[in-house]
């Protein structure tokens, strides 16, 4: 991979951070009327606890007195503190971060090699009753709210039939340890991998059987049926591979949306990651946090974007020489 | 009256053609079976959405009113759908809900509809310095995760019906504005267009006669898939709690029932509705746009053959 493509895709990323940087500065700012008197709505301000709450939110001195504060202190990764916890918010978001990356981690992995699978057997069985019932599969699960999907799974095996735990991500009370904490934190962890896979399979699937049956087209599968290979190594050997690229892309980009998007369902089982951290800061409404929380997601997707174009141009030569 | 028999105007040659391409394209779409079942699923479920009034009563809403109403009632007690923690009608909810569901979806669609297409155009006919800041900015919103903004949006802006539509129309367009742009992007290269250009065409002559009637179909179509989208992202925002706190919804239903503890109590009539009803209208969107796509585009129709 040459250089000079790195370097512009690197700044091409950091621009748009920047470009986020200066968009959360004024999301909070522009909006018509108030912020401190729109966000405590319905609770009763004296004028100091206004002047103080203003303050806490840099929101005194001139517009680029703000500013330059609030680029100095995002640099240095100080979101101010939490109004719950009074801890750092970063230190919050931190520590929050493995619950998050571990869930996510484990159902992306999940529902991108069932997703491929099931894309694979719908377009090579292209029209056949294989096709239909697995796309009806995968739009119905793509259909349903993922954290509904969650509830349902909730209510099944762990409220009824009492499989699983119902949220947490360990026993209450357990001082386990090694092996058998890891065991408990699976056991946890089960039924929300479930819930991001089901319903992060189906954009998988979709996307896999159209790239398979574009890939289909080319003459290249002609040429290798007619060398008399059997369909099994055409599809294995010449098809599926060159299929997988818009995939591979995929992963990335979602890896870093999912994590924003595991909030809801993180709530449903409270499993303590940054989507219940989101959850929690909404109650407040905990805005510092809530800054915080919408920085870092934000990096994460461009930081994933960045990887999936490198990775994009390592595997597919074509996208280096345009 | 008199068009049969005077000489036919450019005006009246041109809505002929778009009558007959309409009924050709509608011809289409009846034959087009998954197409037509989504097209009647969300027939019902706008004809309920309409009918609230009469099917529901809306007093049933309010918990003023249910206080002396029996609390979580299954269906067999209190029909059609039992009640739920504060003794009111789950159907009634069901039915109001899904006006707001539909309302959300529909007005946040138009707002980023309208933005992407213009944004698109835009970026796509004119080059230059402007195109190209429109076209960063396209791949700003693009990156910028989609949930995180709406809350942080729907936060400060406050909860109501009217902000929730402001916030997913404001977030949903870049996708519509790239379609857009890569549409307008070929079209201003076919030889036609440059003719008329050659011919001395004015910019409001190419737009209104070419290039927008051209990328109307894939406008459709897009919107139609936009729709599901903007269904789903209120039914979100509604479950974390930054729905219309006056309003039933679907999404504020779920939000309720999980809260009160429908789940451990098994009252199933109360979060199963609204989740299905949102299954059948996000389906219904779905199957609609698919089918317009394959219809709209020639490309895809040969493919279907």
């Amino acid at each position: 991979m040459n250089l000079r493509f790195v370097t512009r895709k690197v700044l091409a990323a950091l621009a748009t951070l920047a470009f986020v940087i200066c968009f959360n500065f004024f999301l909070f700012r522009v909006v018509e009327g108030d912020p401190v008197a729109n966000l405590f709505r319905g609770k009763n301000l004296t004028l100091e606890q206004r002047l103080e709450l203003r303050k806490q939110f840099g929101l005194d001195g001139s517009q680029s007195e703000q500013f330059v504060r609030y680029l100095e202190q995002t640099v240095q990764l100080n979101f101010g503190r939490s109004y719950t916890t009074n801890r750092p918010v970063m230190s919050d978001i931190w520590e929050r971060a493995w619950p998050t990356i571990a869930l996510v981690g484990v159902s992306t992995l999940l529902s991108t090699v069932f997703g491929v699978m099931i894309g694979i057997v719908a377009a090579w069985r292209r029209r056949s009753k294989a096709d239909y019932g697995w796309t009806g599969f995968t739009m119905a699960t793509y259909a349903m709210p993922d954290f509904w999907l969650g509830m349902l799974l909730l209510v099944t095996f762990a409220v009824t039939l009492g499989w699983f735990p119902v949220g947490g991500i360990t026993d209450t009370g357990s001082d386990a340890t090694g092996l058998a904490k890891l065991v408990d934190q699976a056991h946890h962890m089960f039924l929300p991998a479930l819930t991001l896979t089901l319903a992060y399979l189906g954009e998988y699937a979709l996307v896999m059987r159209s790239s398979l049956l574009e890939t289909m087209r080319e003459d290249y599968l002609t040429l290798a049926r007619a060398k008399g290979l059997r369909d099994v190594v055409v599809r294995n050997r010449h098809a599926v591979p060159n299929a997988l690229l818009p995939v591979v892309t995929l992963i990335a980009i979602n890896f870093g949306f999912v994590l924003s998007g595991a909030i809801a369902v993180e709530a449903i089982y409270s499993w303590p990651g940054l989507g219940l951290l989101t959850y929690d800061a909404l109650r407040g409404p905990d805005l510092p946090m809530l800054q915080g929380l919408f920085l870092v997601f934000s990096a994460a997707v461009i930081f994933m974007n960045l990887v999936a174009d490198l990775l994009y141009s390592y595997l597919d030569p074509r996208v280096r020489t345009e | 009256m008199s068009s049969t028999t005077v000489a036919a105007s450019p005006r009246s040659i041109a809505w002929q053609r778009r009558r007959r391409a309409l009924a050709q394209a509608w011809g289409l779409y009846r034959r087009h079976v998954p197409g037509m079942i989504g097209l009647s699923v969300l027939l019902v479920v706008v004809v309920m959405a309409l009918l609230a009034p009469v099917i529901s009563s809306h007093s049933e809403l309010d918990v003023v009113n249910t206080v002396d109403h029996q609390r979580w009632a299954s269906p067999a007690q209190v029909p059609p759908l039992g009640t739920d923690d504060y003794g009111r009608s789950v159907w009634a909810q069901f039915a109001w809900g899904a006006r707001i569901s539909l309302l959300v979806g529909l007005a946040a669609t138009i707002i980023a509809i309208v933005i992407g297409s213009v944004v698109g155009i835009a970026s796509g006919f004119y080059r230059g310095i402007g195109s190209a800041i429109l076209e960063r900015i396209t791949e700003w919103f693009l990156v910028i995760p989609f949930i995180p903004l709406a809350i942080v949006l729907a936060a400060i802006l406050g909860p109501s019906v009217r902000n929730i539509i402001i916030v997913i129309g404001i977030t949903s367009w870049p996708s519509t504005a790239r379609l857009v742009r890569a549409q307008v992007l070929t079209l201003k290269e076919r030889l036609y267009v440059e003719r008329s250009r050659a011919l001395g065409a004015s910019t409001r002559h190419l737009m209104g006669r070419h290039i927008f009637p051209n990328v109307s179909p894939i406008i459709l179509a897009n919107l139609t898939l936009t729709v599901p989208v903007a269904i789903l992202s209120e039914t979100t925002l509604a479950f974390l709690g930054l729905g219309d706190p006056t309003r039933a919804s679907w999404g504020k239903m779920l939000e309720e029932s999980f809260k009160a503890g429908a789940l451990t109590r098994d009252a199933w009539w109360y979060y199963l509705p609204p989740g299905l009803g949102i299954m059948a209208v996000v389906l219904a969107f779905t199957l609609i746009g698919t089918a317009l796509e394959e219809i709209l585009d020639p490309r895809l129709r040969e493919s279907r053959r």
